[in-house]
């Protein structure tokens, strides 16, 4: 019985969730809910808030109605920094730290005063699919390498949510192969919670159970991605 | 050649100041070729600055000849103007007049104060105004140079910024190598002029006093610890004014305000 709880609890839950800067409205009255180890992916077309939509959810940028909870308690009262440690943003383009690929995932946790064990390094690494690259510099990494590095410094984290944020589109073909096969491993394998925002219906498809569609800032659609997709 | 023309030393003055500007002018013509326009800033500069320094020669003449403690009302008021002038230079970035005029009140004003009580600058109005504008004016530079770079590099980095934010660091170990990337630039300007000092540049001040007739040994010393003044107050306000402002870029909830096209 307590499984099945957990399973369907709210994990996060938006309420009349808006931001309009200089009378330009770019999410207005987004009210949806996450569910633990849910993926819901959030598609639009171009320039309908898909990735404002995650900033807030990120509280980089901040809602001018509504709120965002998180486990049920209303975002704006947890500390900023523990926030975005538990809802851990993977960005567009990678941006790693210079330095090597060890550096990078243990950024998050030495922010908190932790050190990351080079057996937890070497088990998110293997995680994304890049064993041996513990003592690589950076610099000399492929763009999907780099993208995956970035989704293991996130996952060092712990977060309780992963936000995607057009994760393989920046990257040709074969990377975005990579990438999605990576994420599809640790998201799906770990049941983790995520949401994964992408112009890409079949990737949205292959990733998520939910849907979620967004025009012009507004929620259109939301429920299962054969619903939502195949309407 | 001018000398032969004019025999009033204020025409001979303004025959200078023409010749000057038209200097200026001709680079400013050379950049709008490689359509670069400086036209409007710089001839509102150039204007800005005749009348000024005419209008605070003329009021000198007066004020020079005022009690010691009007000097602590005219380095004051050259504060706050210093302040609005390299707060122009921070577009965008909140409270930049404030930083500015606090940074340099601070940087500026402390070296001033040290070194009157120290003996190094006389207490003298015709001493203590000018030299401490010296420092004043270097030290409204070096804070503009500062805010310009860290407000360029804010906005080329606002990408690795929010990632440092989303990854759990807080907003001042995010802007951290962009903070030292500014102070370290805006006192370049500073350390080259006292490493060229003597050889590639002799300053006016130093040739004010050999002109009046001082000891060239002491003229050059004195430009020296001028120099040092300066490169003291001009450090000291861009560390205050990169401290003060790298706070500011940012909402108490930890996002970065200063953001490309917003």
């Amino acid at each position: 019985m307590s499984a099945i709880q957990d399973a369907n609890s709210i994990v996060l839950r938006t309420e009349h969730l808006g931001r309009i800067v200089r009378d330009k409205v770019l999410i207005q009255d987004a009210s949806f809910e996450l569910r633990k180890g849910e993926v819901l992916a959030i598609t639009g077309p171009s320039g309908s808030g898909k990735t404002s939509l995650l900033r807030l959810l990120n509280r980089l940028d901040e809602p001018t109605s509504g709120t965002v909870l998180v486990e049920g308690k209303d975002y704006r009262g947890i500390e900023p920094r523990e926030l975005r440690r538990k809802l851990g943003l993977v960005t567009q383009r990678p941006y790693l730290l210079p330095g090597t690929v060890t550096d990078n995932l243990s950024f998050g946790p030495a922010q908190r005063g932790e050190t990351l064990a080079a057996a937890a390094i070497q088990e998110l690494l293997a995680q994304v699919g890049l064993k041996d690259y513990a003592g690589r510099d950076v610099a000399n990494l492929s763009g999907g390498e780099a993208q995956r590095v970035s989704v293991a410094r996130t996952l060092a984290n712990s977060p309780l949510v992963l936000l995607l944020d057009e994760p393989t589109s920046a990257l040709d073909e074969a990377a975005k192969l990579e990438v999605e096969s990576a994420i599809q491993k640790v998201v799906l394998g770990q049941r983790l919670t995520c949401v994964v925002v992408t112009h890409d219906v079949a990737q949205a498809e292959r990733l998520a159970g939910r849907a979620l569609v967004l025009e012009s800032g507004r929620i259109v659609r939301c429920g299962s991605v054969e619903e939502v997709l195949r309407a | 050649m001018l000398r032969l023309w004019f025999h009033s030393q204020l025409q001979l003055g303004l025959a200078q100041a023409l010749v000057a500007a038209l200097a200026a002018l001709a680079v400013v013509v050379l950049a709008r070729r490689r359509g670069i326009h400086l036209e409007v800033e710089t001839l509102i500069a150039m204007s800005r600055g005749l009348v000024q320094i005419v209008a605070v020669g003329s009021i000198l003449v007066i004020l020079l000849r005022a009690p010691r403690w009007t000097s602590g009302f005219l380095l004051a008021g050259m504060i706050v103007a210093a302040g609005a002038t390299s707060a122009r230079r921070a577009k965008g970035m909140p409270g930049a007049f404030r930083v500015s005029a606090w940074a340099i009140a601070f940087g500026a004003g402390s070296i001033i104060a040290l070194m009157t009580s120290a003996g190094v600058i006389d207490t003298a109005i015709t001493s203590l105004v000018p030299v401490g504008s010296m420092l004043i004016a270097n030290a409204m530079n070096t804070n503009g140079l500062a805010l310009n770079r860290f407000r360029s590099e804010v906005l080329a980095h606002a990408g690795e910024i929010e990632t440092a934010l989303a990854l759990g660091a807080d907003a001042r170990h995010s802007v951290s190598p962009y903070v030292q990337a500014a102070f370290e630039a805006s006192l370049i300007p500073a350390i080259d002029s006292m490493r060229s000092l003597g050889i590639v540049w002799i300053p006016g001040l130093m040739a004010g006093m050999l002109l009046s007739g001082a000891r060239p040994v002491y003229a050059a010393i004195y430009q020296f610890v001028v120099l040092a003044m300066i490169l003291a107050a001009s450090g000291l306000t861009s560390l205050v004014s990169t401290m003060m402002i790298r706070g500011r870029v940012f909402s108490d909830a930890e996002q970065l305000l200063l953001q490309p096209g917003r």
